[in-house]
């Protein structure tokens, strides 16, 4: 990044990791001067002792209603503009919207640097979801996982098969049903337990 | 069936219309596809409609005129042609302010006239001793919340931007936050004033109807251009959401049309709650006294549905009040074309003339004439000598 001093950025984010990557991210690209905050109690007047440049939201933060307060006219601060720093650049604004990132920006900034930082914001909030979702797909496969062998070991016990057999009998009755083996394997389940 | 629609809501009782109209199937029946979706903040619900994520919203009425004047935000003109509500909202103070105001009283506690009278002697008292300025949270910049609480206050002769702390919270933080002393009192919709008074943390002092006899609060908001793309998908709209609106002012389905809304996936609260909002019997203080308003929110009465754009013309002006803009003739016309009475009569074959019903009807001040809004808020100087 250029030589201009490094602008004051404030997240505003209740998931501490996700603030953090994002954090790391901006002091990669050369932003020395980022601070992380989280809760509502006064925050206004958390974000006016700060004075920064870039606010970044988090979309699904219930505070940013509490921001829009800044842009009322009377406020005696530097104005921030709102998160679309160019209103005709709706490939950025879908973007962040997508990415569920939003920044408020004060005035007077260079448009590029912005654009960068947003970028940077836009890349690192989806680097974060697509870590969230990997995490819950991997719990899934736990939980199915579990079921799975349990249902294999009815099976086993009940109708004296081996583990191969019972894993086997599990996946043609999916195939032919055409549902996952692990719905077959919460049905013997749930069966089970009624039959008890 | 047409494409999915996506629309954005708040948990809030004033959007029973639009969610009744989708959970009880009125919307399938008019060939809409709908995916109501439950937002966090006004600020989201006005960016995804404003950027296309969503096709309609349940919106504050002030945010859809802001919106098409380019207050405060990116400018993007919207169209509003169904009203969701009117009134709605109450003042709830903390015990300790209550109590306080209770000592200033002089006269009838429910006029709002006595009360912010008092209100204003506490005021003076307080800054006399040098105490910090109470602060009132209401849940948005562009908000009737915003309107009501300042004109209650400054009738009195309380300068909100001077004598008190206003400040945005969204609305499922308001109880949290009188619990714990950030706001000593706050205005906004229902539930959260009844959950207030439920938990032994709030007083409500004032229903807005009170302040104002008929304040249009929420409208079903989409972009102007995507009404014009789309006139037949709104017109399903505005029907659905009309057969909804009058199914839930019948007595007989209140306790339906309250469940549904208590789903966690929409409001999210006890259907009793929900339901003395309905019914405009609500409990006021701790100690379990009622008090029932037949104004406290209309839904589907008194041709509540049918935009007024007078009502968007008195909004304009309250921002014009409190600085948030100027008065310019182009501005009040752009103001006024937000609510859109010709869709609603298109897609429901009524007209204005059967459906007159009284603007505004504010406690003090003129009669509201949207022709001289520069006069009207002429007479609005706040009375500082009584402090």
């Amino acid at each position: 990044m250029s030589a201009e001093p490094s602008p004051k950025i404030v997240i505003v984010d209740e998931s501490p990791i996700r603030a953090a990557i994002l954090e790391e991210g901006l002091r990669e690209a050369g932003c020395s001067s980022v601070v992380r905050i989280s809760g509502m109690q006064s925050l206004l007047a958390r974000i006016y002792a700060l004075d920064p440049d870039i606010i970044v939201v988090a979309l699904e933060n219930p505070s940013r209603d509490i921001l829009e307060q800044m842009f009322q006219v009377s406020r005696a601060v530097r104005r921030p503009i709102a998160m679309f720093v160019d209103q005709s650049d709706a490939a950025s604004i879908q973007a962040s919207v997508d990415a569920g990132v939003s920044a408020y920006i004060v005035d007077g900034l260079k448009k590029e640097r912005i654009k960068s930082i947003l970028d940077l914001c836009v890349f690192r909030f989806n680097a974060f979801s697509r870590l969230q979702e990997e995490l819950d797909r991997t719990k899934l496969a736990l939980e199915e996982r579990k079921v799975i062998d349990r249902a294999k070991g009815i099976l086993m016990r009940l109708k004296g098969l081996t583990e191969e057999e019972a894993y086997g009998l599990m996946r043609s009755t999916a195939m032919r049903e055409k549902k996952k083996i692990g719905e077959i394997a919460q049905s013997i389940l749930t069966a089970s337990e009624l039959l008890k | 069936m047409t494409k999915p629609l996506h629309i954005g809501f708040i948990p809030l009782v004033d959007a029973a219309a639009l969610i009744v109209a989708v959970d009880k199937g009125f919307c399938t029946e008019e060939g809409l596809d709908i995916r109501l979706v439950r937002e966090v903040s006004w600020s989201n619900v006005r960016d995804k409609l404003n950027i296309g994520l969503f096709d309609a919203v349940h919106l504050l009425a002030p945010v859809a005129i802001a919106s098409s004047l380019g207050l405060g935000h990116v400018k993007v003109a919207i169209a509003a042609p169904f009203n969701l509500g009117i009134n709605g909202n109450a003042i709830t103070v903390s015990p300790a302010l209550h109590a306080a105001i209770m000592d200033e009283i002089d006269g009838d506690r429910f006029d709002p006239l006595v009360t912010s009278r008092a209100w204003a002697r506490l005021v003076a008292k307080r800054r006399k001793a040098g105490v910090e300025p109470l602060t009132f949270g209401m849940t948005f910049p562009f908000s009737t919340h915003n309107y009501q609480l300042r004109f209650w206050m400054a009738t009195g002769g309380v300068d909100p931007d001077e004598d008190v702390h206003l400040v945005v919270l969204p609305p499922p933080f308001m109880v949290d936050s009188i619990t714990n002393g950030q706001v000593d009192a706050f205005c906004v919709g229902a539930p959260w004033n009844s959950i207030a008074v439920d938990r032994g943390v709030g007083h409500i002092l004032h229903f807005v109807s009170d302040i104002l006899e008929r304040a249009a609060e929420k409208v079903l908001a989409v972009r102007q251009g995507w009404s014009e793309e789309n006139p037949d998908v709104v017109t399903s709209l505005v029907r659905a959401a009309s057969r909804a609106a009058e199914f839930i002012e019948q007595p007989g389905n209140r306790a339906e049309a309250a469940q549904i809304l208590a789903q966690p996936e929409r409001i999210g609260v006890d259907a009793e709650i929900i339901r003395r909002t309905l019914d405009g019997r609500l409990k006021i203080s701790p100690d379990g006294t009622v008090r029932e308003s037949s104004r406290y929110l209309l839904v589907g009465r008194q041709a509540v549905g049918r935009p007024d754009p007078v009502q968007a013309a008195w909004l304009y002006a309250q921002m014009a009040r409190w600085k948030q803009t100027w008065v310019s003739p182009e501005a009040i016309k752009t103001a006024m074309a937000v609510f859109r009475p010709d869709l609603y009569d298109a897609a429901l074959g009524t007209s204005g003339r059967l459906l007159k019903h009284g603007a505004i009807g504010a406690f003090a001040g003129p009669a509201f004439d949207p022709r001289d809004i520069t006069g009207y808020l002429a007479s609005f100087e706040i009375p500082r000598r009584l402090l």
